[in-house]
């Protein structure tokens, strides 16, 4: 945990024009040397401190990934007194994660929160005085991802990962129970089983960590829709949207021309925000298409932000959009709370039966007040799991959850490996062990204990 | 003023009895005192030494570092056998039965003879304490003896409380008083004390008994022994015997289920979950009728038979009718009837590594007063606790085993770290490197360590050099050796039942084959003579190659944090950035590491983060 190499994304994801890759470790170099081609076709370990060098990113087969700008720092000359290598690029965010992806699996190890200024500081490179500033690093920005964690948790990747690992523990017991307690009356190990569950579980270890190769939440972000009559204020929401949580237009891959796709970034969590008036405009020569267009998208979402005009009278046009999205996860955004009201906000559309009470609303004036209540509301639907991402059930957002579940299949490999070669149960469950300790990973969850508690349960043992 | 002993250990049973041999042979002036000296070395429950679930790892381990225990049961033993020797090396299990009386006699005589050890009956009903530092212990007879220290191995017999059926007595074991007046010394010292139980299953009469009935168990026909200083010679052995329970035995304890003080709430207290009482296993596990019985001699020189698996504090007539509803006991005749006993124990996150408190100086525990069960976990604590009672006397450096050096250290570790909610009993479960910590390398991996104790003398340090160097030579040589893949060499692998060898290896790579064992390889070249444990090793070594090295790399990240020490003065509450819940924790454990703080239940990986920079700060602050 001292001398390895780690590395993160060291720019916020999708906030800025350009992306740095941060390494710092004995084998920083070494690893930015594999990935990265200079233009001069020199290599990055022959050349000093402090010096930037133009190419390109590479992965295994030599396929161009980006364009970037490796900056060398020698230790002890350098931010954390160790090697680093900084990979500046263009790219957004997808772009940046494969990088990251590329030399993670090169050897480096994902960085902790605030773990360059803490080495930094273990190194000498701070002074005593900014310890505390370390700490409060540490300690904020661990607490914020142990939150995100637990709410990620509650999700359904803790559900997928729950089934892996309970199919693991039922194995991992009869073979420590069998093993511990020769003398007991411990079934024996079926051997078909094993090979099943083993077989099982690599599979959908797999299919989690192509979720993650994908980046699928990254890419395509929790989908969402601005809808509303003309003239509620969608524009002006969709505009103070993307200029206050500083959206970056990306190349979507996939995404057609003709609507208005935007990413943007609320706390950490991407959106993909569709603008319904975009379709209207690009297909208004045939109006009925682009109404249709619209709610192909409305279908489609994850989200609805379904703007409405406090100042106006409710209009027919309303009232069909809000019977329209019964059952949706969707929030009413109440609009225009500057000006004379014509009707009581959401206990009057409860009193009207236009909704139920479970629909959330929040009311605002999208020309003055502050959006957080607003950005606080929607993050919440996506924390509750009210908002669950499309399609896939379980998506891998975090390098840390993918590495876990990388060792995790690696284990299992190992483990198949072992049955196959007929060697003892002792070693078959070392790979079993290491599996579900690297599930708990992410979990959270003490392995030993837990299997210890199961032999007993599930087992008539003793003397 | 100089003190009378350096060492006082309170309690003759396994953990006193290690811990007061090791204290004596380290040069400390020792007394131990004992209730009964006729008890000394009683094994209260099974006669049996060693077994799986890493208890025999543990008695290998104390022989290694210089213990007792393997010597004595290598004299006693009335049979022996190795246990699980298909599921891989690490979980093979040595397990010898026990002739009880005579384990008694030999090891009360090693005690009585040994120079520096002084063995005296009495009663001890108060350690005596000043200002925090303990000082010697008073006897019944009002008696005040002084010591540098004192290690308390008391087992079941703190407030002991025998329970058979509805009838509850005072008692540390069926026929013998309890130490009444010691726990409130203790209470009075500021030690917070619980309570647990545990029990054990009749005895019946060996001639009572139909072993046409039974199923006969013989010990092994190789030569066994745990010590490794004891020659391999085979023994004449006494059988074990083994028969099942009867759907009738099922009704028996149902229809009187209302009867066993675990219903009736005369038991509230929690015990092994690893040795229920048949009235418990029949309870969670309704549809099971046929639970194993082993029928155990106690010794050459007593008819009682232990009947394992029968473990009950239901009133002495069903024991009775339980006993005789099973094939082969229908006529048997009860000598000692099974009982339940509660006894006091001290929280064991009271304790340091070291097993001495951390409230009062000098006072160490040992075995089941710190939360344990069985006789490896106690001897094991006992020798430790010795070993640091001596070197604090001496001023020499504690010795605390680490998790990856031995089960010693995780049973240790666990206890002081995580506290226990039941009797602990150790299981290769709760060991992270299993397969570095085995039975057949505890002398490779602890002698070294003894020696430099110094309880391992020169003799026998000098054999393991010795070995080590063999072990290495071999594989060394191994390695070189080239095999090429002549018609000759694929007909012998083919007929060996290995795969055909299609370009030329070595030595080394043949011997990883699975279907090759170190004697076959002398078609291949003339074979070095050998001792078979050292030929052992190399197989091992050998064959589970990738998978020790894989671990042994788990071992070097894992010793990081376990080698960044935290400085006893340590004031958590000072200290920025730790959450509450793990201030307190961190305050009342006292981790002697950063490795075992990120044990503690409560310390997350931010907190081990907080600390990792304070500690470097401190550095800084002093070198400063």
């Amino acid at each position: 945990m001292f001398n390895d190499t780690i590395a993160a994304i060291a720019t916020a994801m999708g906030e800025a024009g350009i992306g740095i890759i941060r390494l710092s470790g004995g084998e920083a170099i070494s690893i930015a040397d594999q990935v990265f081609r200079a233009k001069n076709r020199k290599k990055l370990a022959n050349q000093g401190g402090f010096t930037v060098r133009y190419g390109k990113i590479v992965d295994s087969e030599e396929n161009v990934i980006d364009e970037a700008l490796a900056v060398i720092m020698r230790g002890p000359h350098s931010y954390t007194g160790e090697n680093v290598v900084e990979l500046q690029c263009h790219g957004g965010v997808v772009v940046m994660r494969k990088i990251l992806d590329l030399v993670l699996s090169l050897g480096a190890r994902l960085a902790e929160p605030g773990e360059f200024t803490k080495r930094a500081f273990l190194n000498g490179r701070l002074d005593l005085s900014q310890a505390e500033a370390v700490i409060d690093i540490i300690r904020s920005k661990t607490d914020r991802s142990l939150d995100l964690a637990v709410q990620q948790l509650e999700g359904s990747l803790s559900r997928r990962i729950q089934s892996i690992r309970e199919s693991l523990y039922d194995l991992v017991v009869q073979v420590n129970a069998v093993i511990d307690f020769p003398e007991d009356d411990i079934p024996e190990i079926d051997s078909e089983n094993m090979l099943a569950v083993l077989t099982t579980a690599i599979d959908e270890i797999t299919k989690l960590i192509d979720t993650a190769d994908n980046g699928k939440v990254l890419r395509e972000g929790i989908k969402t829709v601005i809808t509303g009559k003309p003239n509620v204020g969608k524009s002006s929401l969709l505009n103070r949207l993307l200029d206050e949580n500083r959206a970056l237009v990306t190349d979507i891959p996939g995404t057609t021309r003709d609507t208005i796709e935007e990413v943007l970034n609320i706390n950490g969590i991407p959106f993909r925000l569709v603008d319904t008036a975009g379709i209207r405009h690009s297909a208004d020569r045939i109006e009925q298409l682009g109404v249709e267009r619209a709610m192909e998208f409305i279908n489609e979402a994850d989200l609805i932000l379904h703007v409405l005009d406090i100042s106006r009278e409710l209009e027919e046009e309303d009232k069909q959009l809000l019977a329209q999205l019964a059952g949706r996860k969707r929030l009413l955004v109440i609009n225009k709370t500057d000006l004379p009201r014509q009707w009581d906000g959401q206990a009057y559309l409860i009193e009207k039966g236009y909704i139920d009470q479970s629909v959330p609303a929040v009311e605002i004036s999208l020309t003055g007040d502050s959006l957080d209540p607003l950005l606080e509301q929607i993050v919440g639907l996506v924390m509750e799991g009210l908002v669950q991402i499309e399609r896939e059930n379980a998506i891998i957002t975090r390098s840390r959850h993918k590495q876990a579940l990388v060792e995790a299949k690696a284990d299992l490999q190992q483990a198949m490996e072992t049955f196959n070669q007929e060697l003892p149960l002792d070693l078959i469950s070392i790979g079993l062990h290491g599996a579900l300790e690297h599930l708990g990973e992410i979990t959270g969850e003490t392995v030993r204990e837990n299997i210890i508690d199961r032999i007993f349960a599930q087992f008539c043992i003793g003397k | 003023m100089g003190k009378e002993y350096a060492v006082i250990v309170v309690g003759g049973g396994h953990a006193g009895c290690e811990a007061a041999l090791a204290a004596a042979r380290l040069g400390c002036k020792t007394l131990l005192i004992t209730m009964n000296l006729d008890t000394i070395a009683q094994m209260s429950c099974n006669p049996a030494i060693g077994g799986p679930a890493a208890k025999s790892h543990l008695v290998r381990e104390i022989d290694a570092l210089g213990g007792q225990m393997a010597k004595v049961i290598d004299q006693t033993y009335l049979n022996i056998r190795m246990l699980n020797l298909s599921r891989g090396p690490a979980v093979h299990a040595l397990r010898a039965q026990a002739d009880k009386v005579k384990y008694r006699a030999v090891m009360t005589k090693t005690l009585e003879s040994e120079l520096n050890l002084s063995v005296r009956q009495g009663v001890v009903t108060k350690i005596l304490v000043d200002d925090g530092v303990v000082y010697g212990v008073q006897l019944k007879t009002g008696t005040k003896t002084t010591s540098d220290t004192v290690i308390l191995a008391t087992g079941t017999f703190l407030r002991g409380e025998v329970v058979i059926g509805p009838v509850r007595y005072p008692g540390g074991r069926q026929g013998e008083p309890s130490a009444e007046e010691l726990s409130q010394s203790l209470i009075g010292s500021g030690l917070k004390l619980s309570r647990f139980q545990t029990a054990t299953p009749p005895r019946v009469h060996a001639d009572s008994v139909d072993y046409e009935k039974l199923t006969c168990q013989r010990g092994s026909d190789t030569p066994l022994r745990f010590s490794f200083d004891t020659p391999l010679v085979a023994r004449e052995q006494i059988p074990c015997w083994y028969t099942r329970t009867t759907p009738d035995t099922i009704k028996v304890i149902r229809e009187n289920i209302h009867l066993s003080p675990i219903q009736t709430g005369a038991i509230q207290t929690k015990g092994p979950r690893y040795c229920p009482s048949i009235d418990r296993k029949v309870l969670r596990f309704p549809d099971k009728t046929d639970h194993q019985i082993f029928l155990e001699p106690e010794g050459e020189y007593t008819k009682e038979l232990y009947c394992l698996g029968l473990t009950t504090s239901m009133p002495e007539e069903i024991q009775l009718k339980i006993l005789r509803s099973i094939p082969g006991l229908e006529q048997a005749e009860i000598m000692r009837t099974g009982y339940a006993v509660e006894y006091d124990y001290i929280l064991p996150d009271q304790v340091y590594p070291t097993l001495e408190s951390k409230l009062i100086q000098g006072l160490f525990t040992a075995g089941q007063i710190n939360g344990t069960s069985g006789y490896e976990e106690a001897a094991a604590q006992g020798l430790i606790a010795g070993i640091n009672a001596a070197h604090k006397v001496k001023g020499n450096p504690s010795l605390i085993l680490s998790r990856s050096q031995a089960y010693i250290g995780v049973l240790i570790d666990d206890l002081v770290t995580k506290g226990t909610e039941e009797p602990y009993r150790m299981m290769t479960s709760r060991a992270e490197y299993r397969l570095i910590l085995r039975q057949d390398n505890a002398d490779l991996r602890l002698r070294e360590i003894g020696y430099k104790v110094g309880l391992i003398d020169e003799a026998r340090y000098q054999k393991l050099v010795t070995k080590k160097q063999a072990i290495q030579d071999t594989l060394q040589w191994l390695q070189q050796v080239q095999v090429s893949p002549t018609a000759e060499v694929r007909d012998y692998l083919i007929q060996l039942g290995s795969g055909d060898l299609k370009k030329a290896v070595t030595l080394h790579e043949i011997l990883q084959r699975p279907e090759v064992q170190f004697r076959d390889l002398c078609f291949f070249a003339s074979l070095p003579e050998l001792d078979p444990e050292v030929i052992e090793q190399v197989e091992i070594e050998c064959k589970f190659k990738g998978y020790i090295e894989r671990q042994l790399k788990q071992i070097e990240q894992f010793n990081k944090l376990e080698g960044i020490a935290i400085p006893e003065d340590i004031d958590y509450h000072q200290i920025q950035g730790l959450r509450t819940e793990a201030r307190e924790r961190l305050t009342a454990i006292k981790p002697a590491s950063l490795g075992q703080a990120a044990r503690i239940s409560g310390v997350s990986p931010a907190d081990i983060n907080v600390l990792l920079v304070v500690l470097k700060g401190d550095r800084q602050h002093v070198s400063a």
